[in-house]
């Protein structure tokens, strides 16, 4: 067959890479930064291949910039960064959700605050991604848990951001992002690509249509001169005060995301029929807890297991789901408890939630968690 | 240059009235960059107007072209990945000295070493005027601001200095008072094939001008009359007698390549042999 053809070592920065050409993605604005510095290596010798541009900027508020601006020229863009640099290009990536500029953008997780430790890796950006921006807005955001995870929903990102105009990160971690593992690239024909709608030629333009989930999106050049900006906006993209735009314009913001929780949140599970405990992860913390659970459930123990790749939107409905039907909720994660607090909102009430927290820069191991399931279950 | 150009068309006039003051000068420098842009023969559907954040960035929203009004201080590399990804787009960058030259400073300087195809309009008031006449950059020692009211302790920036050492490869500079000049500067960088960078020293009378007691627009521009000198002038004077002069003129008139030519030919090279694994 030719999958075994098509299969290789991969990195998972590497596989991020393939997804964003393999995506369609032809821009990438950086700033080198570790542990995500093979994501920028790789574009600049990948995309010129292509016909794509690679541009390392001046910094990394400048690369968030270099992005949007290329977006709107025409290019699928994306860029990587690290907890730092997430932290500069926030100012920005709001300005993309307020003039919903379809992006994608990369965090290759290390330990924090502050420079941290940056070989070292963490959990520890996922509040930072819902919450960095000033201002309300909803996010979408994967944490994959493996190599081939890593490509697959790097394409689910581009598509969603161009389908959805928004702004799309994905939280990859240093484990994941480092390791390498033997994958099997689809073959592009296999692969579904969604590109920004466009507005029909010489009809009347509205870039912010009210009673448009999402506006179809022209670039710059193709004849509609029309205005962009960060402020709030009219119909038209001009700036206003007006409260009930206001209202109307954050509104939709917000629903344009809601109506595509379904398409959104990606989640898997198994031994969840006769769990009275069960372990919710993400990203590379998800790898041990698969071991540990499966080790419990060897030793006849009731344990599910319950991996979101998508970390916000939250799959609150589907936690709550079975929150009722189980008596304790593990959330091992590498930090002090960031998705604790949104898995206990999720339960609310309905079971123990119990954290198995690390912020040392060093991974939870399969035996913690299975001390710890031992320990509460 | 008798000739009065229509440029109407460029305009958004259903967006007026501006927010701008009485007397400010912002109206002077569009007026000028938009005489400039009528004698090319550029197709208004390809230019491209990018702004950052203060009272002249919201120039582009009354013009009739792509306009894109950015975040504070970064409107060049917005400016930047627009150019990259449509090489084919006139991309102008109008932004005031404090968002150039304080918080889009790294930018400038960068823009400038790249040599990209992009044209800069910096409105140089010497003040924040938008948050109401805090000191910026190009506020000149010892001149009042609200966050200065004892007088400015720092020295100004000199933006066609700093562009031609960044590595602009056209720099010039004009005035409000002169707008037949200034317009003529800001065609020559609008044509040139590279980072161009217009320093567009003009008036804020609401904030600059009153703090400083400098009277109406009028004599605010009467001032700029009575101290501008040419840079040929300039040249042949000593340093003390120019210091407190505005010189106008192109500093900097330079070939080197363009940053997007650059990609196209790596293209190419790519094409042809294989930088390919």
């Amino acid at each position: 067959m030719g999958q075994i053809e098509k299969t290789r070592l991969f990195q998972g920065n590497e596989a991020c890479v393939a997804g964003a050409i393999a995506a369609g993605a032809n821009f990438y604005a950086g700033y080198p930064i570790t542990p995500s510095t093979e994501i920028a290596e790789l574009a600049a010798r990948k995309l010129p291949e292509t016909g794509g541009k690679f541009i390392q900027m001046e910094d990394e508020i400048g690369s968030m910039a270099a992005v949007i601006g290329a977006s709107i020229g025409g290019a699928k863009s994306f860029t990587a960064t690290s907890g730092p640099g997430f932290s500069l290009k926030q100012e920005n990536i709001g300005y993309a959700m307020m003039a919903e500029i379809p992006c994608v953008i990369v965090n290759v997780q290390r330990l924090g605050p502050s420079t941290g430790i940056a070989t070292a890796p963490a959990q520890g950006d996922i509040m930072q991604a819902r919450w960095g921006t000033h201002g309300d807005h909803p996010v979408i955001a994967f944490a994959p848990s493996s190599v081939r995870e890593t490509f697959d929903l790097t394409v689910k990102a581009f598509n969603l951001s161009e389908k959805l105009r928004q702004p799309v990160f994905i939280l990859l971690d240093e484990i994941v992002g480092h390791m390498r593992e033997n994958i099997h690239i689809p073959h592009q024909d296999e692969l579904e690509i969604i590109n920004r709608e466009k507005p029909l030629p010489d009809q009347p333009y509205k870039p912010y249509d009210e009673e448009k989930e999402v506006s179809p999106l022209a670039s710059f050049g193709e004849g509609f001169s029309y205005n962009i900006t960060g402020l709030v906006h009219d119909e038209y993209g001009f700036p206003t005060t007006d409260s009930e735009k206001t209202k109307k314009l954050l509104s939709r913001l917000q629903r344009k995301i809601d109506n595509h929780l379904e398409e959104i949140i990606l989640t898997e599970e198994f031994g969840m029929d006769d769990a009275s405990l069960v372990v919710v992860s993400y990203g590379c913390t998800a790898r041990s807890v698969r071991q540990a659970v499966k080790m419990a459930r060897k030793n006849g123990l009731p344990v599910g297991f319950f991996r979101t790749a998508t970390i916000w939107p939250f799959p609150y409905e589907k936690i709550s789901a079975f929150a009722d039907k189980t008596k304790t909720l593990l959330v091992p994660e590498m930090n002090m408890g960031q998705i604790f607090g949104e898995v206990e909102r999720a339960v609310h009430g309905q079971a123990r939630v119990v954290g198995l927290n690390r912020f040392d820069g060093e991974m939870i191991t399969p035996d913690e968690i299975l001390q710890k399931i031992l320990e509460v279950i | 240059m008798t000739k009065t150009a229509d440029i109407k068309p460029y305009l958004r006039l259903e967006r007026y009235p501006t927010i701008w003051c009485a007397g400010c000068g912002n109206g002077q420098v569009v007026g000028a960059f938009l005489r400039a842009i009528s004698t090319l023969d550029w197709d208004p559907k390809k230019v491209v107007v990018v702004s950052g954040i203060g009272c002249s960035s919201r120039a582009s929203g009354y013009l009739n072209f792509n306009t894109m009004h950015t975040t504070h201080g970064r409107p060049l590399p917005f400016a930047t990945g627009i150019k990259l990804a449509n090489p084919e787009l006139h991309v102008v960058v109008m932004a005031g000295d404090g968002d150039t030259t304080a918080i889009g400073g790294n930018h400038f300087i960068h823009a400038a070493r790249r040599n990209i195809g992009i044209t800069m309009i910096v409105f140089n008031n010497g003040t924040y005027g938008m948050t109401g006449g805090q000191c910026s950059p190009m506020t000149g020692h010892a001149c009042k601001a609200t966050t200065a009211p004892y007088g400015n302790l720092d020295t100004p920036f000199d933006i066609c200095k700093l562009a031609e050492a960044a590595g602009a490869t056209f720099v010039g500079r004009g005035i409000t008072y002169a707008p037949v000049k200034l317009e003529s500067l800001i065609t020559e960088a609008l044509k040139h094939k590279g980072f161009s960078v217009i320093d567009a020293v003009t008036q804020c009378p609401t904030y600059y001008g009153r703090l400083n007691k400098m009277g109406s627009p009028a004599d605010m521009l009467t001032w700029q009359k009575e101290h501008v000198i040419s840079l040929e002038k300039a040249a042949s004077l000593p340093k003390h007698v120019i210091q407190d002069k505005i010189v106008t003129g192109v500093f900097v008139k330079d070939l080197r390549p363009e940053y997007t030519t650059l990609y196209r030919r790596l293209h190419e090279q790519c094409g042809e042999d294989d930088c390919h694994d």
